[in-house]
């Protein structure tokens, strides 16, 4: 079992550390970086949950290896508010939407839809929507997400 | 729900990653965009010695147009692959399958080789390969070979790759560009895998089926071509096309299984009903009466 130093960027910081080959970028996110927002729920690509962005696209961080991610820029749901507070535009959609209730679910769903609404990106309704079956929500009926993903594009998130 | 242990090496050459094949014996496992094999390793259904990254091997990803037609590097990401231009001109009906393969997520880390490499038999890339004609290009320290996608899968996550054989292009012959693109799967939620699902494609000319490729998913332990129904197919006036009837031959090579998802009765029932569909919807021939 070969241990691999590696080094990333987590939510504009540089992260180093030592992990085994076997280390999910999930756990070393978590367990290792201290990025608690990252949920680890089915930890077989089923649920969603541990959804990050990594070097700008949502991927399931329970199926890439962390040693996978060495050089990469990772963003977590502990990086998307700005530092007084201020909520990303996500975050201030599920919000006035009602798109959460316990919030296993919920920053999976967020890094999602951040990154497909990032920059220049326009995605329709229908995009996000579809983009939605890679999550999977026990509480929400996910009624409230779809809501959000509505002010997403009609607000024209930043 | 975490993998066992295992050494991990990422080669930057072809060369390199043959040898570390090679030298492991049997015990190394190929891992490209890791989306079908990391459940498999968390769920220590797998439990290799070693894992051979292919994402950094120069010129492994990316599309190409070469003589007749179109090669897919192996570490070509599904999302890259659901954008390039050449794809969507050359290959419809893979684009359109490829937008039906796992998630948004998932797909954004996937890779085309790896789907065709492990051959889930319910899985859309394989059967479109088979579908298609295409052909695997495979390479270890031994030499190269190149096998015919019909000739590759021979049980589920079965196929005549070698422990030390790595899958090194995938090679998809031109089908002229008016053909027409038959594509429908049913699965349960989008994203999941098929309970049935059929691809291909057909070439009419003057109102005769000159050329038709075409295979099934999830209706058997393998990708399943429909030989018979080519056969029966081509040379065919549109005229003469009995759609249900051409269903039962096309479901004449499955092997559906039982599972708690569906039954093989289902499976079949479906897959006729689906068949006779998407050849009316693709060719547009009329509803019966
Ligand atoms: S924990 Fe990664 S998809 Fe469920
Ligand atoms: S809010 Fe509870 S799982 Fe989605």
């Amino acid at each position: 079992m070969s241990d691999h130093s590696i080094s990333m960027t987590i939510n504009g910081r540089r992260q180093t550390g030592t992990v085994e080959a076997r280390t999910s970028l999930g756990d070393f996110l978590r367990m290792d970086a201290g990025y608690t927002g990252v949920h680890l729920g089915c930890e077989h690509g089923v649920c969603g949950a541990c959804t990050v962005v990594v070097d700008g696209r949502a991927v399931r961080s329970c199926l890439v290896l962390a040693v996978q991610a060495d050089g990469s820029e990772v963003t977590t749901v502990e990086g998307l508010a700005d530092p007084e507070g201020t909520l990303h535009p996500v975050q201030q959609a599920m919000r006035d939407s009602h798109g959460l209730q316990c919030g296993f679910c919920t920053p999976g769903v967020v890094m999602t839809f951040a990154a497909l609404t990032a920059e220049d990106c326009k995605p329709t309704e229908d995009e996000l929507i579809a983009a939605m079956s890679g999550h999977i929500c026990r509480c929400t009926g996910y009624q409230g997400i779809r809501k959000a993903a509505k002010i997403l594009v009609e607000g024209g998130a930043a | 729900m975490k993998p066992a242990p295992f050494d991990y090496v990422a080669p930057r050459t072809i060369e390199e990653a043959l040898r570390v094949l090679a030298e492991a014996g049997g015990g190394a496992t190929v891992i490209a965009g890791g989306q079908t094999l990391m459940p498999l390793l968390n769920l220590r259904m797998s439990q290799p010695f070693i894992l051979v990254d292919i994402n950094g091997i120069e010129g492994f990803s990316g599309v190409t147009r070469i003589d007749g037609g179109t090669r897919i590097g192996p570490a070509t990401r599904q999302a890259d692959a659901l954008q390039d231009t050449i794809l969507a001109r050359h290959l419809p009906a893979f684009v359109k399958a490829l937008s039906h393969v796992g998630h948004h997520q998932t797909r954004n880390r996937g890779t085309v080789g790896g789907s065709i490499a492990l051959g889930e038999p319910a899985a859309e890339m394989p059967a479109t390969a088979v579908a298609l004609g295409a052909t695997i290009e495979i390479a270890s320290v031994r030499g190269t070979r190149r096998v015919p996608a019909r000739e590759f899968y021979v049980g589920p996550y079965m196929t005549v790759l070698e422990p030390d054989e790595l899958v090194t292009g995938i090679v998809y012959p031109d089908w002229p560009e008016s053909h027409h693109v038959l594509f429908r799967e049913v699965a349960q939620r989008p994203g999941d895998f098929a309970l049935v699902g059929m691809v291909g494609a057909a070439v009419v000319e003057s109102g005769t089926v000159g050329r038709a490729g075409l295979a099934w998913f999830g209706m058997g332990p393998t990708p399943v071509a429909m030989v018979q129904l080519e056969a029966a197919l081509v040379g065919k006036s549109l005229d003469d096309l009995d759609p249900d009837a051409l269903a039962a031959t096309a479901i004449a090579d499955t092997a559906p299984f039982d599972d708690h998802h569906a039954s093989a009765e289902y499976r079949r029932t479906v897959g006729r009903r689906t068949f006779a569909r998407t050849l009316r919807e693709a060719l547009s021939l009329r509803e019966p009466a």
